[in-house]
């Protein structure tokens, strides 16, 4: 029972993450109807600002809080604008000039764009892992079992409880976003029908761009949740995360933010229950396997709209 | 930046400096971070450090700001026009290089292929030119397979390398654990990848577009992710080793009476093996082509060109679907499989390393930089992409340049990606685009690749 | 008249079809099919007879349904309930809603066209044409085998396959484009390729959706000559939807009007042309005023006679 409440509390941190990733693809998917295959990479893109940026800030575990939370949230800032230039760049430069053309063209400059966002990292920054001294520390015992082996101790820790909540908070921001402003219409009448909404005044061009900005300043908040949580990132961090952030939003339903967080949380929990019960190297099987199964039984997700075959 | 429509003409020299401008200050903000501020571990400090560059930062910026002015100039805008180069990209149909293409492919396949016959005895075919050309040659076979699927069916397929490493495992563990040669095993391992091909395809076929692209991906992945954790089976990351080389008619290549050497009376040489090995992956080449061709020409061939146009007419005419695709998923899967079962042959070792989704997005990207279905540009696109990728190992004399501290081998992928970004936008539908007829009452004419479907499944 | 007369006058003319010609050899019997999408109702307890060798005609305002009894005929759509029975002129017969879509092509013999073109845009003419006879030039190829080998036997099917799409193609006055895509063809040319497609299956029955839409009147009158032909020529059925009331009344053996997914008449075009329920529906007027409208129309055809 301990072990389990542990691993709930592991897989929801981890799930927030994916979360996160999987609303930058299911916005676009919903909007352009692409999977922009680079985005695993933007989000670390995202990793790596956030890492440049704290330690040029030179912020440590010893700081104080304030100092420390004022320092990670500037961190925050910059590396969810720069990242989102770079969201910007990609789809400015690899997706536009083909958005009327056919359906593989954008695909094959997306898988195009990954390659050389993963080649670009190394070659600048190196090949070898970043390790990043854990800033914040510290935990809260929520259970504790005795047995005689030692003591088992449930433990949530700041860190965590850090992510949930700033993914929590962002959700629900962008819901507002996507809900009440006129950017958010601006998106959803691209994604009915794009020639429609340009004909009554839509600029489509800046809507779809500012979805890229968004999705990818949320994957640059997910690359900093993660330097902080693992402490270690590398070039080709965004592969497999970005496959399993796709799963996430495949399983939610494609288009559907709050799916895209409910398929996070869902593949995070997964991915957690398999390595702590079954095998820890077959822990992507299950998560690819989940992709197939969902997609074959479940085609529209969870929470997504059915889609109907027109005749 | 946003307003680089080819069409804006009219506007100065100052508006394409203003435009480049733009370009550079987004480099600025790009470089910045990524490039400008480098992390480094020092000898001596714990964890690491920011060391920032501003050269690069400055060059990468220069870089932007005069490539965007040029391409202003020159190409979108044309506010300086060159005279011979108007013909080339200005049309978007794209149709000079196409029907230069069809005319000279009535003769540019065959003479391709009396080429590819004489290469080894070509005074320049050293080992380096043999290995190259068996390289290209199996990825011109792997296109040919994968563009039944994705370029007839429409099928797109992220994950054709899981067929590609079940034949090349399915040679290696055959050997192996059975002793069999290669000649058995190749027919085997087309078999065991077809049947593979069915085993994954069926649940998944029904799924349309992108939903089937990341679900063969995943599919690519398990398999990959299988062979690696299989430890007992597959030997894991180390991969098996001691592969048996192909013998000639059952003449080994090696030293002594009884070789290939021996029994013709000539004298030994490595370059034997090479060479043979060169025959083999072009007669295999040569077969996934005469069947693709043929194919094609087959009622099957037609369905799977149909399906790609509509699916829905197709069900209103009869054809079962499912088993359409499926046979369109087998026969991809089992060319796969004669590739791999070569690729283990030459190589001598596998291990999970070789088959990683970066091997798929390279033959598809070939299939369709090729452009979709056609057998050709395959061979063009095969020819560009993997004599390019080993070219760039040879940017050694770049050192001169950057000094020796450039290391070429990093930048290989980097231009590789680019690469594959730039042709796309400039050529979407691939570099040949038409789309041969299979049959005709009159004369055979090429269809436009505008008319052709791309496939929703 | 009220709403339970007009519904009663439905099935009297419905009752009398008993009689009627369609019935007595019907190659396509629906019997009660009803046809749900979540709660909306799109067919409700419908039942009809399509003669052999008739042109049958299903009319009725846009929503009436016409579109998913063809999707249910064909097997695109599976029935919430009911019963499509297709006996053909060799004795075979078969329930449609059990057989999936491609096997109601290939073994139950319907072929269909549709509202929205489906040609096969990329592949030529003639390729289209070639499609279409799949089945049996498969067979013919011994399942690829014998073709890939190129055995004699299966060059003579394809030769005879593409005598098939000629005499097609010269019937539709398409030879000379025979070799081009056809993306390529204007629009009336379409429409004509996609009924000479379904054609080439060799069907019992044939399901034309709104073929005249978008025709001119030159296209149109030949469309009408290209369908009696096939009545005729080839003993096929033809069941079609239509809007253009001169197709409808010039060519149809036998009429029925749908309107919210009720069969509101059945008969002759005659019949159907003045049964006040089908005037009402098209003009949209509302159930008291039918008594009405039927006074004028009697007015009106009574106004001829009397001059």
């Amino acid at each position: 029972m301990e072990y389990f409440v542990q691993q709930l509390i592991n897989g929801l941190t981890l799930g927030s993450i994916y979360g996160l990733i999987a609303i930058g693809y299911t916005m676009v998917y919903g909007i352009i109807g692409m999977i922009n295959f680079a985005h695993g990479d933007i989000f670390m893109i995202g990793s790596f600002i956030a890492l440049i940026f704290i330690i040029l800030l030179g912020v440590t575990a010893g700081s104080s809080f304030l100092l420390l939370l004022f320092a990670l949230l500037l961190v925050l800032v910059i590396a969810m604008a720069l990242t989102a230039t770079y969201g910007w760049t990609v789809e400015r430069l690899a997706y536009r000039p083909l958005r009327t053309s056919f359906r593989l063209a954008p695909l094959i400059t997306a898988i195009g764009m990954s390659i050389v966002l993963q080649n670009y990292v190394q070659v600048v920054q190196g090949a070898r892992v970043k390790p990043l001294q854990p800033l914040i520390s510290g935990n809260f015992t929520i259970m504790e079992k005795v047995t005689p082996e030692g003591n088992f101790l449930v433990n949530l820790s700041y860190i965590q409880i850090l992510i949930v909540v700033t993914t929590f908070i962002l959700m629900a921001a962008f819901s507002l976003i996507i809900a009440k402003t006129s950017l958010g219409r601006s998106q959803r009448a691209c994604e009915q029908d794009r020639k429609m909404a340009s004909l009554i005044g839509v600029n489509v061009d800046r809507t779809i761009s500012l979805t890229f900005v968004m999705g990818a300043a949320l994957a640059a908040v997910a690359g900093m949740m993660y330097l902080l949580y693992y402490g270690v990132i590398d070039f080709y961090i965004g592969f497999v995360a970005g496959v399993k952030a796709f799963t996430a939003a495949v399983l939610g339903g494609i288009g559907s933010l709050p799916g895209a967080m409910l398929g996070g949380l869902l593949i995070g929990l997964i991915e957690t229950f398999w390595s702590a019960y079954f095998s820890i190297e077959y822990k992507d099987v299950a998560a690819f396997s989940i992709l197939a199964i969902v997609l074959i039984f479940l085609p529209s997700g969870i929470l997504g709209k059915p889609e109907v075959e027109k005749v | 930046m946003t307003t680089a429509s080819p069409a804006a003409k009219e506007r100065s020299f100052t508006d394409s400096i203003k435009d480049a401008g733009l370009a550079a200050l987004v480099a600025l903000v790009l470089a910045s971070a990524i490039m400008g501020l480098r992390t480094t571990s020092l000898p001596g400090v714990g964890g690491l450090v920011v060391v920032p560059d501003l050269p690069l930062v400055v060059g990468a910026v220069l870089v932007v700001f005069v490539g965007r002015l040029l391409l202003d100039l020159f190409v979108w805008r044309k506010i300086i026009r060159i005279p011979v180069g108007d013909k080339w990209y200005r049309r978007p149909g794209g149709r000079p290089l196409a029907h230069h293409a069809q005319r000279l492919g009535i003769m540019f396949g065959p003479a391709l292929l009396v080429f590819a016959v004489i290469l080894p005895f070509l005074p320049v075919s050293d080992r380096y030119v043999m290995d190259l050309s068996i390289l290209v040659l199996t990825y011109v076979m792997l296109g040919w397979g994968l563009n039944i699927v994705v370029g007839l069916a429409g099928l797109l397929d992220l994950g054709y390398v899981a067929f590609y490493a079940v034949g090349a495992y399915s040679y290696a563990l055959l050997a192996h654990y059975f002793d069999l040669g290669f000649w058995v095993c190749l027919p085997l391992a087309g078999i065991l990848a077809a049947f593979w091909g069915v085993i994954l395809g069926f649940p998944v076929l029904r799924l349309r577009g992108d939903y089937l692209a990341i679900v063969t991906l995943a599919f690519g992945e398990i398999i990959r992710i299988v062979l690696l954790n299989w430890y007992t089976f597959t030997n894991g990351p180390d991969g098996i080793s001691g592969i048996p080389r192909p013998s000639f008619f059952g003449l080994e290549f090696e030293r002594g009476e009884h070789g290939f050497a021996g029994f013709f009376g000539l004298d030994y040489s490595p370059m034997h093996r090479i060479i043979f090995l060169y025959y083999l992956i072009l007669l295999l080449a040569l077969l996934t082509n005469f069947v693709t061709i043929r194919l094609r020409r087959l009622p099957v061939g037609r369905a799977w060109e149909a399906l790609r146009e509509d699916e829905i007419a197709c069900r209103s005419l009869g054809i079962n679907t499912t088993n359409t695709k499926l046979t369109a998923f087998a026969t991809g899967a089992m060319f796969a499989g004669f590739a791999g079962s070569f690729f283990a042959t030459r190589q001598g070792f596998i291990s999970p390393e070789s088959f990683t989704f970066i091997e798929s997005a390279l033959i598809l990207a070939i299939v369709v930089l090729g452009g979709l279905g056609s057998q050709i540009g395959v061979v063009i696109a095969a020819v560009v992409m993997i004599g390019g990728l080993e070219i760039l190992r040879e940017l050694n004399f770049l050192k001169v340049i950057f000094g020796d501290n450039f290391d070429p081998t990093s930048y290989r992928m980097l231009i590789f990606g680019l690469a594959m970004v730039v042709i796309m936008v400039w050529r979407p539908r691939g570099l040949i685009s038409t789309r041969q007829p299979t049959i005709a009452l009159g004369g055979r004419k090429p269809i436009s690749g505008e008319y052709v479907g791309e496939g929703q499944g | 008249m009220s709403a339970a007369a007009a519904t009663q006058g439905a099935k009297e003319t419905a009752g009398s079809s008993a009689e009627a010609p369609w019935a007595n050899d019907p190659v396509l019997t629906v019997d009660h099919l009803t046809m749900r999408f979540g709660g909306l109702v799109a067919i409700d307890d419908l039942s009809f007879r399509v003669g052999r060798r008739d042109i049958t005609a299903i009319i009725g305002p846009n929503g009436a349904g016409k579109t998913t009894v063809f999707n249910c005929a064909t097997g695109f759509y599976k029935p919430t309930e009911g019963m499509l029975t297709l006996r053909q002129s060799g004795g075979a017969s078969f329930l449609l809603e059990r057989l999936p879509d491609f096997r109601i092509s290939a073994r139950a013999k319907v072929a269909r066209t549709f509202q929205n073109i489906r040609l096969f845009g990329g592949m030529t003419v003639l390729e289209n044409l070639m499609v279409a006879q799949h089945n049996p030039l498969m067979l013919a190829s011994y399942f690829t085998l014998g073709g890939v080998l190129g055995l004699s036997h299966f060059r003579r099917a394809e030769r005879e396959g593409v005598e098939l799409a000629r005499y097609w193609l010269e019937r539709i006055r398409l030879v000379d484009r025979a070799d081009d895509p056809a993306a390529d063809l204007p629009y009336g040319a379409q429409r004509r390729l996609e009924i000479a497609r379904a054609m080439c299956t060799k069907p019992e029955l044939l399901c034309l959706d709104e073929p005249a839409a978008g025709l001119n009147p030159r296209e149109t009158a030949e469309l009408n000559e290209l369908l009696r032909f096939i009545r005729d020529e080839h003993d096929t059925s033809v069941l079609l939807i239509e809007h253009d009331m001169s197709v409808v009344m010039e060519i149809s053996d036998h009429v029925i009007v749908l309107d919210y997914g009720k069969k509101i008449a059945d008969g002759t075009p005659d019949v159907v042309q003045n049964d006040p329920a089908v005037i009402a529906a098209y003009l949209g007027v509302e159930d008291e005023e039918v008594d009405e409208v039927e006074h004028e129309v009697e007015a009106i055809a009574k106004g001829p006679a009397d001059a």
